[in-house]
């Protein structure tokens, strides 16, 4: 089945198998590794994308689902090699350790903050409450958020 | 997994793939279960039919004395509208709590209903709404108790080859009446119930006039405590009433020991206390 979809900004189309789930279309076909698989059951966030700017779980999204819609992965948060001011704001607050979360973590951020520009830390919270850190302890991402909301004005 | 995903245009269009496929074909909206369950070998169907762009299935409104809530409509967007925080907040409360963001964004109310789980937060509320559902198939339309979509745990009445669900509809609550959602996890985000409660109250002049009691999961399905809200109609319900009915409501779940859950005993001791608390919250805010 054809896809179409307009993916961080610019139109897609790739050629996919009817069951093929989001995140292997952006990572097998697309070379987009940036989204990390890592319960693949919709449960940890690490393949967190936004689709018309809402965050879903990617590794369990049918990718047709994504036909005509608006797709944002980590590859397309930072513009022209300068990092997005979350992204920046995570590693100002070394709110990454091993980092393979930070991109679903990154995403969800971006979601809550591009509908709610001055988030309450309960806010915050919240928002990520669908996605798993093994590392940090979830306080510096926390700070990050925060900060980047503040940077963001 | 399946070799085939459509979109049609109209429920009519659903209904004549779902035909056409001849059991081969599920109907799919969210997909936050199905696809899992096709994953893991549960589900065989070779066809999924994506109801997500049908026009008109996406609205939550109030008409003709129901508040209407389409099978498009997500967890995220109940637990966001004001209709539903105003008219029947047990609903907000239950489908705020289903797994995490990214799973109500993309997870339906319908969705839980039809997956016919006894823990389905949003389907709890339901029973205490006292909802009906409105299913279509080749012979029309006709409007279901809520209830009698339940055959057993994962279960539906509804013949997944042949029938969908398009519409949940239940009585908005006025002045005197008011809910309340209760649910104790292992975590406070992404995780199922251990147990959960959602209890609705109409007041009359300081007397309760109804009460809905529903519980999960304690039973194959949704649970209603018939014995507790028995007791506390015609009766002022203070806090000696209350803990009278919650002590009938833990007597009359029947959990299982669970892995996952926790034991019996516990269990039914915690339902005790939820309902109490549950309860005590919607008769204070039931009051003028």
């Amino acid at each position: 089945m054809l896809l179409k979809m307009t993916l961080n900004g610019e139109p897609v189309s790739v050629e996919i198998e009817p069951d093929d789930l989001l995140a292997q279309v952006l990572r097998d076909k697309l070379g987009l590794i940036g989204t990390k698989i890592g319960c693949g059951e919709g449960e940890c966030g690490a393949c967190t994308v936004l689709v018309d700017g809402v965050a879903v779980t990617s590794c369990i999204y049918p990718a047709m689902k994504a036909h005509g819609r608006r797709v944002e992965t980590i590859e397309g948060v930072a513009k022209d090699h300068e990092l997005h001011v979350i992204q920046q704001a995570f590693v100002d607050h070394a709110a990454a350790q091993c980092g393979y979360c930070t991109p679903g973590f990154i995403m969800a951020a971006k979601a809550l903050l591009d509908t709610n520009s001055h988030p309450t830390r309960e806010e915050i919270v919240a928002g990520i409450s669908g996605n798993l850190c093994r590392c940090t302890g979830y306080y510096q991402i926390v700070e990050a958020i925060e900060d980047a909301a503040r940077r963001m004005g | 997994m399946w070799q085939n995903y459509l979109f049609p245009a109209t429920v009519q269009e659903a209904l004549e793939l779902l035909a056409h496929h001849g059991g081969q074909a599920r109907i799919i909206a969210g997909g936050t279960d199905l696809v899992l369950q096709s994953q893991r070998g549960q589900c065989a169907a070779t066809v999924m039919i994506d109801i997500t762009r049908i026009p008109g299935l996406d609205a939550i409104e109030e008409r003709d004395g129901y508040i209407t809530i389409g099978c498009q409509v997500t967890h995220a967007r109940i637990a966001a509208s004001p209709l539903i925080r105003q008219k029947a907040e047990v609903l907000a409360l239950a489908c705020g709590s289903v797994g995490g963001p990214q799973t109500r964004n993309v997870g339906t109310l319908v969705g839980n209903v039809v997956n016919a789980l006894p823990a389905a937060d949003g389907a709890v509320a339901l029973f205490a709404l006292e909802a009906e559902v409105e299913m279509v198939d080749a012979s029309g339309r006709r409007w279901l108790p809520i209830a009698e979509m339940y055959a057993g745990v994962g279960e539906c009445t509804i013949n997944p080859c042949a029938q969908l669900v398009t519409t949940v509809r239940f009585r908005p609550l006025s002045d005197g009446w008011a809910s309340a959602y209760q649910r104790l996890a292992n975590r406070k985000a992404l995780a199922l119930p251990i147990l959960n409660t959602a209890v609705v109250v109409g007041l009359e002049d300081g007397v309760c006039r109804e009460v809905r009691i529903a519980i999960g999961p304690v039973a194959p399905t949704p649970f209603r405590a018939r014995e507790a809200e028995a007791a506390l109609v015609g009766q002022t319900p203070d806090a000696e009433a209350i803990v009278r009915a919650a002590r009938l409501a833990a007597d009359a779940a029947d959990p299982r020991d669970s892995i996952l859950r926790g034991s019996r005993d516990y269990r039914k001791a915690m339902v005790e206390v939820l309902v109490r608390r549950a309860l005590t919250e919607a008769v204070t805010k039931a009051m003028p």
